[in-house]
């Protein structure tokens, strides 16, 4: 048996300290990809409906990105695991 | 009859090509798998668990492309995410090739399952992203291609694209009709 001991080491957290603060999968436009493929893609992917994901992919056209998705960090780096899989130009992003 | 995809109406998906077109598809997802040879390899042992040693972006564009980077303006987190990822991320890719490949083999007039479509889906996309990355394609129309003379090896890169885009496209609309 041991006890506490009397002073706590703080760990070194350098991220990612608030689990609650979701993370964020964003699309970014690309010259190459087709409109019609990135719509498929994200009805694929995400199991959106055909209008949610044309809403998304024109997001990502005329915006020049879209936020498709969002979760905890672990969720959003396996979304954009499978986006690259695909071609898409997906990044990773904290919530602020 | 049209070559390219097609849906039928008993649900199959069909593609028939041209011999030559074949060729061509062979040909550019050779020099596709070769170029992922520049890629960092790292340690096997730990290349077979899927982690890779590379945490930069690839110097090619083509290769920087293709395996972009996980996150921006966070250096740390996008070489991490790179280390585990980049090495599935290129088996996809290749796996993704040889099936293309095999379904080329089988002759002109091809059935496809599921698995074989989606193949064909991100294999015909990663040649289109890489021959369009050469080819530096803009959103501001191609029309400086339309000037090239038919001998310039640009103008036939450039053909050879919009080739691709047809094909892939006429692949999502089959896959719509589900």
């Amino acid at each position: 048996m041991s006890t506490a001991p009397a002073e706590l080491h703080r760990p070194d957290v350098d991220e990612d300290v608030s689990p609650d603060l979701p993370w964020l999968t964003i699309v970014w436009n690309d010259p190459i990809n087709l409109m019609s493929y990135v719509t498929y893609v994200f009805q694929t992917v995400f199991g959106y409906a055909k209008e949610k994901a044309e809403k998304l992919m024109m997001d990502v056209h005329h915006k020049g990105r879209a936020v498709v998705d969002s979760g905890t960090r672990e969720e959003m780096e396996r979304n954009v695991e499978v986006l690259h899989s695909y071609g898409l130009w997906a990044t990773v992003k904290r919530d602020d | 009859m049209p070559g390219g995809f097609r849906r039928h109406r008993d649900g199959g998906l069909s593609l028939r090509l041209e011999p030559v077109e074949g060729q061509v598809i062979e040909n550019l997802l050779g020099q596709l798998t070769r170029l992922y040879d520049d890629l960092p390899k790292g340690d096997p042992g730990l290349a077979e668990l899927g982690i890779s040693e590379s945490t930069e972006a690839p110097d090619d564009p083509v290769l920087a492309r293709l395996f972009p980077d996980g996150y921006r303006d966070d250096d740390k987190a996008s070489g991490e995410f790179r280390r585990y990822t980049e090495a599935s991320l290129r088996d996809g890719k290749e796996r993704d090739a040889s099936i293309v490949l095999k379904c080329l083999a089988q002759g002109p007039d091809v059935r496809l399952d599921e698995e074989q479509a989606q193949a064909w889906l991100r294999a015909l996309n990663d040649l289109r992203l890489a021959i369009g990355t050469r080819l530096d394609i803009t959103e501001d129309g191609h029309e400086r291609f339309a000037d090239l003379e038919f001998d310039d090896p640009v103008y036939a890169m450039y053909v050879t694209y919009d080739w691709l885009t047809q094909l892939q496209d006429s692949l999502v609309q089959c896959l719509f009709q589900r």
